[in-house]
C-alpha cells in the first residue's frame, strides 16, 4: 500500500531528510513511524501525501508510483489518503460539520450521502452531536478527533497521521492512538508517526525507526 | 498492490454517478459557493462597500460621458433640420429670371424647398433686423440682389451633402453668391466624435483600473484566507475548487459596481434634468436630458460583473499557484 524504494531526499536548502530510505507497509497493515523530530519522520509523509517529491527513488501509495503523478492530479491523487496533522489544521470559522465535511465538499458527494458520512465519521471519533460547535469551542482532544473525522470521511484506503498526540495529556493520547488502531482493524492501512515510544509500546504495532535520514529497522522491543 | 476489501474506495462512489446526478451536485456546489461568497461580502461590509463604491465611481465616468454626448448629438440632431443656404443672384436680373432660377433650383432632389427674396424683402427684413434702416435709405437705390432661400431635402442634410449642393450652384451663370452656414455644424460634429472615442477610451481605462481594483481586493483576500486555502488543498481540494468562492466575489463586486453606477448616473440625470429643461424652454426648445437606455443598463451592470470576473481570475490564477500547502 505504501512503499518506499531506495528514497533520497534532499531539500532545495541542501539539507538532507532521507538518505536511501525503503519500507513496504502492506494493505490493511499499520506501523508507528518513530525517530526524534528532524530525524526525517515528516519528511516520510509528506513523500506519501506529495507535498514533497523524492530527490531520487520511488514512493509508492496506493499501488501508484507518485512519479506519475502530475501536479494537476495532485488533488484527486490526496483524496485517497486520509492526513491527520499535530496541529489538526482545522477551520477556525466553520463549525465541526463543515471542517469534516470539507473532503466530500471537495469530491463533489450528495448533500444527503455527505450528512450519513459526516454522522458516521464524526460517531467513529466520538463527538457525536459537536457537528455545530466550532473547533476553538472544543478541547485539544476533541479538535484532534475532528481532524481525525475529516481524514476519514471519505473512507480513504490509507490514513497517515504526523504526531498526532503531540499536544495531548497521556489518557487523551491514549484514546487518539486506539481511534488510530480501530481504524486499522477495518482494513485501513494506516502509518502514525510520533516520537512517544512509551505510548506505542503497548500497541503491538510494527515500528519504523528512522535515525538522521536513515531506516534502522524494527527495534527490538517492538512486536510484530 | 490489492485494495483493502473491507473499506472501499472514495473513488467508486464517484464512478457510479449518473451524468444528471453530476450536473446537479455541481450546481448545487456553484448555488453554496454563490451564496457563501455573498455572505463574506455581507460579514465585511465596510471593506465590501469600499471596493463597490471605488468601481462604482469609476464605472459612472465614462458612463456620464457616454450621456454627454447622447444628449449633444440629440440636441444637434433638431438643429440639422433648420440648415440653411442662402444663394444670392447676379444684380441686373428681372423678376422672371428671378423665379425661374427659383423653380429650377427647387426642382433639385436634395433640394426641399426653395424661396425668392426680392430685393425689396431683403431691405425690409435687414431693416428690421439691424436697425441700419436710415442709413440704407440714404443711399436711394436698393443694393440687395434677388435672393433664393433653400432648404435642403432630410436626405441631404449631411454636412457633406450641403457642401455638394452648394458647389454646383455655384456654377450656376445667375447665380453670385452661395452661403452655407453649416461650419459650426461640422465643428460641433467633429468634437462629438471626438467625445465619443473619449467616452470608449475612458472605459477602456477605467476597465483596467476595476480590473486592478478588484484584482488588489482578491489578493488581500487569498493573503488573509492562506491557511484555509493550504487546508483545502491539502485534503484535495484543486486549484479550480479554491479558485471558485474567489471568482465569485469578484463577480459581485464588479455586479455592485455596476448597479452603483447606474444609480450614480441615474441620480445624476435626476439632479439636472429640471436645470436642463430650463436652459431649454428659454431656447424655445422641448429637448429633455436623456437617461441611460436598456443596452447601456446592460452594459454597465454586465461589464461590470465580468471586469470583476475578470480581475479576480486573473489574481486568483496568478497567487492560488503559488500557495503550496507545507504540512
Amino acid at each position: 500500500m505504501i512503499a518506499f524504494q531506495r528514497v533520497f531526499k534532499r531539500y532545495p536548502n541542501g539539507r538532507e531528510a532521507l538518505a536511501e530510505v525503503s519500507f513496504d507497509l502492506g494493505a490493511g497493515e499499520m506501523a508507528f513511524l518513530t525517530g526524534h523530530s528532524g530525524a526525517g519522520k515528516s519528511t516520510v509523509l509528506k513523500l506519501i501525501a506529495l507535498l514533497e517529491r523524492p530527490t531520487r527513488g520511488q514512493v509508492i501509495v496506493n499501488g501508484r508510483n507518485t512519479a506519475s503523478v502530475g501536479s494537476r492530479a495532485i488533488p484527486r491523487f490526496r483524496r485517497e489518503i486520509g492526513v491527520v496533522f499535530q496541529d489538526h489544521k482545522l477551520l477556525a470559522d466553520r463549525p465541526v460539520y463543515e471542517n469534516v465535511a470539507l473532503p466530500l465538499i471537495i469530491a463533489g458527494v450528495p448533500r444527503r450521502e455527505m450528512d450519513k458520512r459526516v454522522r458516521a465519521s464524526l460517531d467513529q471519533v466520538g463527538l457525536l452531536g459537536k457537528e455545530n460547535s466550532f473547533p476553538l469551542e472544543l478541547s485539544a482532544g476533541e479538535q484532534q478527533r475532528v481532524g481525525i473525522a475529516r481524514a476519514i470521511v471519505s473512507k480513504p484506503p490509507v490514513v497517515i497521521a504526523d504526531e498526532p498526540t503531540g499536544n495531548l495529556d497521556p489518557d487523551l493520547a491514549l484514546e487518539v492512538m486506539n481511534l488510530f488502531k480501530r481504524l486499522n482493524s477495518v482494513g485501513v492501512t494506516v502509518m502514525v508517526a510520533t516520537h512517544d515510544v512509551h505510548l506505542i509500546d503497548r500497541f503491538g504495532v510494527r515500528r519504523l525507526h528512522i535515525e538522521h535520514g536513515t531506516l534502522l529497522g524494527i527495534p527490538p522491543d517492538a512486536a510484530a | 498492490m490489492p485494495r483493502p476489501d473491507a473499506r472501499p474506495a472514495a473513488r467508486s462512489s464517484r464512478s457510479r454517478r449518473s451524468p444528471l446526478a453530476a450536473l446537479s451536485i455541481w450546481v448545487e456546489r456553484h448555488v453554496q459557493t454563490l451564496v457563501a461568497s455573498l455572505g463574506k461580502l455581507v460579514r465585511q461590509p465596510f471593506g465590501s462597500a469600499l471596493t463597490i463604491g471605488v468601481i462604482g465611481l469609476g464605472l459612472s465616468l465614462p458612463a456620464c460621458l457616454h450621456l454627454v454626448v447622447v444628449n449633444a448629438s440629440a440636441i444637434t440632431a433638431g438643429i440639422e433640420d433648420t440648415v440653411q443656404l442662402s444663394v444670392y443672384l447676379d444684380r441686373p436680373l428681372s423678376a422672371e429670371q428671378a423665379d425661374k432660377v427659383r423653380r429650377s433650383i427647387d426642382a433639385r432632389d436634395d433640394v426641399l424647398s426653395a424661396e425668392l427674396v426680392t430685393p425689396e424683402q431683403g431691405l425690409k427684413e435687414f431693416e428690421e433686423m439691424s436697425g441700419f434702416g436710415e442709413a440704407l435709405r440714404a443711399l436711394g437705390d436698393n443694393p440687395l440682389p434677388y435672393a433664393v432661400t433653400i432648404r435642403p431635402a432630410p436626405l441631404f442634410d449631411s454636412p457633406a451633402a450641403v457642401e455638394t449642393l452648394a458647389n454646383e450652384l455655384r456654377t450656376l451663370p445667375e447665380v453670385d453668391l452661395v452661403q452655407v452656414d453649416t461650419e459650426w455644424v461640422q465643428r460641433l460634429h467633429a468634437i462629438l466624435d471626438a467625445l465619443a472615442q473619449v467616452v470608449w477610451l475612458a472605459a477602456a481605462l477605467l476597465g483596467l483600473g476595476v480590473l486592478a481594483i478588484v484584482g488588489n481586493t482578491i489578493r488581500l483576500d487569498i493573503n488573509g484566507r492562506r491557511e484555509e486555502i493550504e487546508v483545502i488543498k491539502l485534503v484535495g481540494g484543486s486549484n479550480a475548487f479554491v479558485r471558485r468562492p474567489f471568482l465569485y466575489s469578484g463577480t459581485w463586486y464588479g455586479l455592485g459596481g455596476g448597479l452603483l453606477a447606474w444609480a450614480l448616473v441615474t441620480a445624476a440625470v435626476g439632479f439636472l434634468a429640471a436645470p436642463v429643461e430650463r436652459v431649454a424652454a428659454l431656447y424655445g426648445s422641448g429637448i429633455r436630458l436623456q437617461g441611460l437606455d436598456g443596452n447601456a443598463i446592460l452594459l454597465l451592470v454586465a461589464g461590470g460583473a465580468l471586469l470583476g470576473w475578470l480581475g479576480s481570475w486573473v489574481t486568483s490564477g496568478y497567487h492560488l499557484q503559488r500557495i503550496e500547502p507545507k504540512a
